[in-house]
């Protein structure tokens, strides 16, 4: 059983204050639901978990299983099994996908398994051809594939916690339904922490616990009725 | 060549005795001692360089011009002597030559001491041995292309080569031959304030088809020695030449060469050029398209590490309609190294529908390390186009925290950016080149993350 705690968080990039005490709890086998508008604070808050050196962290903790992670660099924090899939993965030149995969693998799990033929594996299962596996990472990559790497990802590392950050954007229907059905399947041996802008992606997945976030704090916590009033109200009620 | 095996150090400095005493000890032809005399004369009229890195570090006057370590000249590595040998063994020449090579040839201070070409090559009436052998066995060739891409009185360093030249590779491709295998040649230092000036002249005749390999090292000594090597490229009409260099002198060395090419009709000369050692590296490898449709690539790769200047860059003229070229450069500096790019693009007027791209992109690794891009177009044909693209910046933060979150740790983050930044030079590479080139990298990487 793995479990994060951020506790009063409080990060700024610059002078400028993103995140303003916020609190949140997730453990295997749960997925947890975060949800707001633009600019609110979702994909800093992601960061900030991951450890992006970006944005400092002016009050309040990260605990992993008791730990304060708090000021680990960000392959600490992954070796410990933290995840995220970005929002918009970047192009990495010249990388080669099996190679990094191999030696992300091999960085957070050590040597073992054959790393090539279960990331083949994955690819099938996420309906990506296999050939983009020998491709330079994310480069020339549209929207979905980048996404679906992310997902290949997250399964190749088995993370303890992983945040998906708006996983579920630029998915067609049928993709959608397969990536709901995977992050089901991860949620297993692994706490989530899903960040959708989709009211539908949210209304599909079986959740814990749904958090709004407008302007740095969260604002709603509770059960999938909150979903129901974003869907008729928007985030204009919490203002 | 003279049949002693003893050695020969002349004494340091250059005069024109210097000149015609490597001529003599040669056996040289007449027309050969005039080609260096009148060389020696332009290199004496010519200032240094008014641009580019400071060259204020080279006296020419504590060089020694010709060093003979052994007079043997082989085809086998075991009648090398012992010490020699070694040093090839090390480097893994004899084993690549049987990997994969078709001829290979080894210079050891002043002269090639080990020089094969496989048999079947042979056959195919290909010619590769060095250039002091080509002026002794095939005079009416050399006299025919040496001095007639890079003019003696090109710059002050071809000059200076042109008056003590010694060593470098001859190579001649008959009509329509394709040469199987590479051939290669490696060029090793190992006497300090040493002068290495080897010669190289390669003839592509039409249709014919060849890659050649160069690799160095030198042994590193706090005084300055000197590489200035000239190379000469002649592709003909739908001929294809691909040279590929990697540069890894000691950084004790400055590496001043002229390499140049002419491309005929249809013909397609390719320069893979990394840089990774030396002092104060300037080579612009440069490609006269003279024929229509003649193409030319340049891959330049450089990275500069603490206390070196990478001046690299590359050189197109486009002289003939539907010419076309691509240049590409990537430099990394580390630990206040210095990467610059230099290059020049010209289009003549009646290069019409002529294309050249040029993309050259600077890592700076520090903020102690710099970088400068000195590019040069001249578009003198409305039908002929020129882009340019260019980049000097820091690694890019999301890329290294991207990496970082799936476990790498920053140094490993960084090379993982690094290699990929140069990625291309190492598909362009045979696989035994490619990691020892990856290999370089690494080292040089390594302790880079402060």
């Amino acid at each position: 059983m793995a479990e994060i705690e951020v506790k009063d968080l409080t990060a700024k990039i610059g002078e400028k204050e993103i995140l303003k005490g916020i609190n949140l709890r997730i453990r295997t086998g749960e997925i947890h639901l975060l949800m707001g508008p633009n600019g609110s604070g979702k994909s800093t808050l992601a960061n900030v978990m991951m450890g992006n050196p970006k944005y400092s962290i002016a009050d309040g903790k990260i605990v992993f299983n008791g730990e304060d992670i708090t000021n680990l660099p960000a392959y600490e924090r992954a070796k410990r099994g933290l995840f995220l899939a970005f929002q918009n993965p970047i192009e990495i030149e010249g990388v080669n996908i099996l190679h990094f995969l191999r030696t992300a693998y091999k960085a957070e799990k050590g040597e073992g398994k054959n790393v090539i033929e279960f990331a083949e594996n994955i690819a099938n299962e996420l309906n990506l051809p296999r050939e983009m596996l020998k491709r330079q990472l994310n480069v020339n990559f549209s929207g979905g594939e980048r996404k679906k790497l992310e997902l290949l990802q997250a399964i190749l590392l088995d993370p303890k916690i992983a945040i998906f950050d708006e996983i579920d954007s630029g998915l067609d229907i049928d993709t959608l339904k397969t990536v709901i059905n995977l992050l089901e399947k991860i949620k297993e041996r692994t706490g989530i922490l899903l960040i959708t802008h989709s009211e539908r992606t949210a209304e599909e997945v079986d959740s814990e616990e749904v958090h709004v976030i407008l302007d740095g704090k969260i604002v709603e916590e509770g059960g999938k009725e909150i979903i129901k009033k974003i869907k008729e109200k928007g985030y204009a009620s919490y203002r | 060549m003279q049949a002693t095996d003893e050695e020969i150090r002349l004494r340091k400095g250059l005069d024109e005795n210097i000149v015609r005493e490597i001529s003599k000890i040669k056996n040289e032809p007449e027309w050969m001692l005039d080609f260096r005399l009148k060389a020696y004369k332009y290199f004496k009229d010519r200032p240094m360089p008014a641009w580019g890195p400071d060259l204020s570090g080279i006296d020419f006057n504590s060089l020694s011009y010709f060093v003979r370590e052994t007079s043997k000249k082989t085809s086998r590595w075991e009648d090398l002597p012992e010490n020699i040998r070694q040093i090839y063994d090390k480097l893994g020449i004899p084993e690549a030559e049987k990997k994969f090579l078709g001829g290979t040839e080894a210079m050891f201070e002043s002269e090639v001491v080990y020089n094969r070409v496989k048999k079947e090559l042979e056959d195919l009436g290909i010619i590769f041995c060095d250039t002091d052998t080509a002026v002794q066995k095939y005079p009416e060739i050399v006299k025919q292309y040496i001095g007639k891409v890079v003019s003696p009185n090109d710059n002050k360093f071809a000059a200076l080569n042109s008056a003590v030249w010694s060593g470098g590779s001859f190579v001649f491709v008959p009509k329509g031959v394709k040469v199987p295998m590479p051939l290669q040649a490696y060029f090793r230092i190992n006497t300090s304030e040493m002068g290495q000036f080897e010669r190289t002249l390669i003839i592509a005749e039409e249709g014919a088809d060849v890659e050649y390999i160069e690799g160095c090292s030198a042994v590193m000594y706090s005084k300055a020695s000197l590489h200035a090597a000239v190379v000469e490229v002649i592709a003909k009409k739908n001929a294809h030449v691909k040279y590929t260099t990697l540069q890894n002198w000691s950084n004790n060395v400055y590496n001043l060469v002229t390499k140049r090419s002419f491309a005929d009709e249809n013909a397609y000369v390719e320069w893979v050029d990394a840089n990774i050692g030396s002092k104060v590296n300037m080579k612009y490898p440069s490609v006269y398209l003279r024929g229509e449709n003649a193409r030319a690539r340049i891959l330049s790769i450089a990275l500069a590490n603490s206390g070196q200047i990478q001046d690299a860059g590359s050189k197109v003229v486009h002289m003939a309609p539907n010419t076309f070229s691509t240049i590409t450069s990537k430099s990394i500096a580390l630990n206040g190294g210095k990467a610059n790019y230099r290059g020049l693009v010209r289009i003549m007027k009646g290069a019409e529908g002529s294309k050249s791209t040029v993309k050259c992109s600077t890592l700076l690794l520090d903020e102690k390390s710099t970088g400068d891009t000195y590019p040069y177009t001249e578009n003198n044909e409305k039908n002929a186009v020129t882009t340019h693209e260019a980049f000097v910046g820091k690694i890019n933060e999301d890329q290294l925290f991207y990496l970082m979150s799936r476990g790498l740790n920053e140094e490993e983050a960084i090379n993982t950016i690094v290699l990929g930044f140069i990625n291309e030079m190492v598909e362009d590479l045979p696989m035994e080149y490619a990691l020892e080139f990856n290999r370089l990298i690494k080292i040089n990487m390594e302790g880079a993350v402060a």
